[in-house]
């Protein structure tokens, strides 16, 4: 569905901040890609999203090669960036001027449903807080039902309650049309809650150091053993991403030493 | 961890403590000049103060009340406001095109924005021999002398707001994939049009500064003439009607420019004072 090929981006100042990265994504898949900061998580979601050019390499997309933003990949950025000047609806709608007003309207109120705004319509973005500005942004990038949906940090400045209760939103709007995700995190529990794999990156040049495979049947009990085993896993490959040690060739020959 | 907290986060509408202290404050505004006219009236009508060069309240109500029966006020600020309006019309719309203009291309922003600024520094007042030369002593002249003072708070504004779009925005505007146009309209105009305002207020005011300086050099008829007038009749409670008038022109304007554009701010947090 989604390729990266020896994908490459150095900026112009010659900072290398992706080097050969080779990734595919199944359509469907929840993709999580953690590491620390300056590995080139962003930049790598600016160039699906069409808001930058590779210096090297293509990320192809169903066939088509990247280079401009798409209609069928929606952005969910750090920030909410809504138009403070649209109201609730007009800004989930925004995606939507193809359509006539009767049928904005629909999708519109549908959407607000599944983020728990109904009644929000009318409100200012100033008005609402922080974690239902980004529930707007979700609903703004969903509405248009995209193939491919990118986040970068979203939930990140929020608190944990409204953390955890945007993942379940985030979830079952993910269930009705399945898009593609990649979503881009520093929080690993959050990683593992959300994710099918999850890619673990390095910096200086921004690579893949290692990934894991996330195999629990969502919904996830954050207090099951598996996920807790998990989540366990995933903090020490990214432990050992950060000091720069070797990935774990074989994990289950050191989980079955470290068992012994 | 459950979504306990997100309801009350939802039931949390939003506050409107406004309104109610701003008026409150304007009335306890009018105190002061209020109380002034009325010990100055006292003042003078007991014999303390003498009321030659500084009339009583009274006198000059008359005055004006005199000017506003015979029609002459009309018709002097009929002719300030024609100019202001004029002038401001073709202040502003330069400004705004040639704003827009270096805000959005480096390439004209290079080659306009140097000479603009050294004209700026230039007093305005000092043009006026010049643009008497070029224009003549009638109404072409003042309007040219107010336009060049509308000109320059739009068009620093207007620049100034473009280069400072947020372009965190401009990128929601790609992902979305607007064209040239719908990226103007929907994205880029919206997000100067409270900087365009506001900088269309204080060309506004500066217009009403430099109509007073146009009509006080030469004219006819004009609330400046009026000043003039009684400058050289030595009626000093000309000249404060002539001041009262105005004030209250001026005022009239922003209020009315501010009426009109509001509308297209309520989006804006109007909690703040505005002064
Ligand atoms: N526009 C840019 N110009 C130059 N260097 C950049 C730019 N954006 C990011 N970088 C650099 O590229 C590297 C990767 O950045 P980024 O993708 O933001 O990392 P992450 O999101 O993983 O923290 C960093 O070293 C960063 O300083
Ligand atoms: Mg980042």
């Amino acid at each position: 569905m989604l390729r990266f090929e020896t994908l490459s981006k150095t900026y112009a100042d010659g900072t290398q901040a992706l080097s050969r990265i080779e990734v595919e994504v199944a359509a469907g898949e929840i993709l999580a890609l953690v590491g620390g900061s300056g590995c080139g998580k962003t930049t790598l979601l600016r160039l699906i999203a069409g808001l930058d050019q590779p210096s090297a390499g293509r990320i192809v997309l169903n066939g088509d090669t990247i280079g401009e933003p798409r209609a069928d990949v929606g952005v969910i950025f750090q920030e909410p960036r809504l138009f403070p000047w649209l109201s609730v609806a007009d800004n989930i709608a925004f995606g939507l001027s193809h359509l006539s007003a009767f049928e904005r309207e629909g999708l519109v109120t549908n959407a607000l449903v599944r983020v728990g705004l109904a009644g929000y319509e009318k409100r200012w973005p100033r008005e609402l807080s922080g974690g239902q500005q980004q529930r707007v942004a979700i609903a703004r990038a969903l509405i248009t039902r995209p193939k491919l949906l990118l986040m970068d940090e979203p939930f990140s400045a929020l608190d944990a309650t409204t953390r955890a209760s945007l993942h379940g939103h985030l979830l079952a709007l993910w269930e009705e049309s399945r898009p593609t995700v990649v979503m881009v995190t520093h929080d690993v529990e959050e990683a593992v809650t959300l994710a099918d794999r999850i890619i673990v990156m390095q910096p200086k040049p921004g690579r893949v150091f290692d990934e894991l495979d996330n195999p629990l049947a969502r919904p996830r009990d954050r207090l099951s053993p598996a996920f807790e085993a998990l989540k366990r896993d995933a903090l020490r490959t990214l432990d050992r991403s950060l000091r720069d040690e070797a990935p774990l060739q074989n994990k289950a020959a050191e989980t079955a030493g470290m068992w012994w | 961890m459950s979504a306990v907290g997100i309801d009350d986060e939802t039931a949390a509408g939003p506050t409107r403590p406004e309104s109610r202290k701003p008026r409150r404050l304007a009335l306890a505004g009018l105190l002061l000049p209020v109380l002034l006219a009325i010990l100055w009236e006292v003042l003078v009508r007991a014999g303390i103060a003498n009321g030659r060069l500084m009339p009583p309240p009274s006198v000059v109500g008359k005055t004006l009340w005199g000017l506003a029966a015979s029609g002459e006020l009309l018709t002097h600020a009929f002719a300030t406001l024609w100019r202001v309006a004029a002038g401001f019309g073709l202040g502003a719309g330069v400004g705004t095109l040639l704003g827009a203009l270096t805000g959005a291309l480096p390439v004209a922003r290079g080659l306009l924005d140097p000479t603009l600024q050294a004209l700026r520094s230039i007093p305005s007042i000092a043009w006026v021999p010049l643009f008497i030369l070029w224009f003549g002593i009638f109404e072409a002249s003042k309007v040219a002398l107010i336009a060049v003072g509308v000109f320059f708070p739009v068009y620093l504004g207007v620049a100034a707001a473009i280069l400072g779009i947020d372009r965190k925005i401009i990128e929601v505007g790609r992902v979305f994939r607007l064209g040239r146009v719908a990226m103007v309209r929907r994205v880029l105009l919206p997000a100067i049009l409270p900087a365009w305002f506001t900088a269309l207020r204080s060309g506004l005011g500066l217009g009403f500064m430099f109509v007073v300086a146009a009509e006080i050099m030469g004219a006819s008829e004009g609330l400046g003439y009026l000043l003039v007038d009684g400058q050289q009749l030595g009626r000093p409670d000309t000249i404060i009607a002539a001041i009262i008038s105005f004030a209250v022109l001026g005022k009239l304007a922003d209020a009315l420019l501010l009426a009109l554009t509001r509308p297209f701010l309520a989006w804006q947090d109007l909690g703040r004072a505005k002064l």
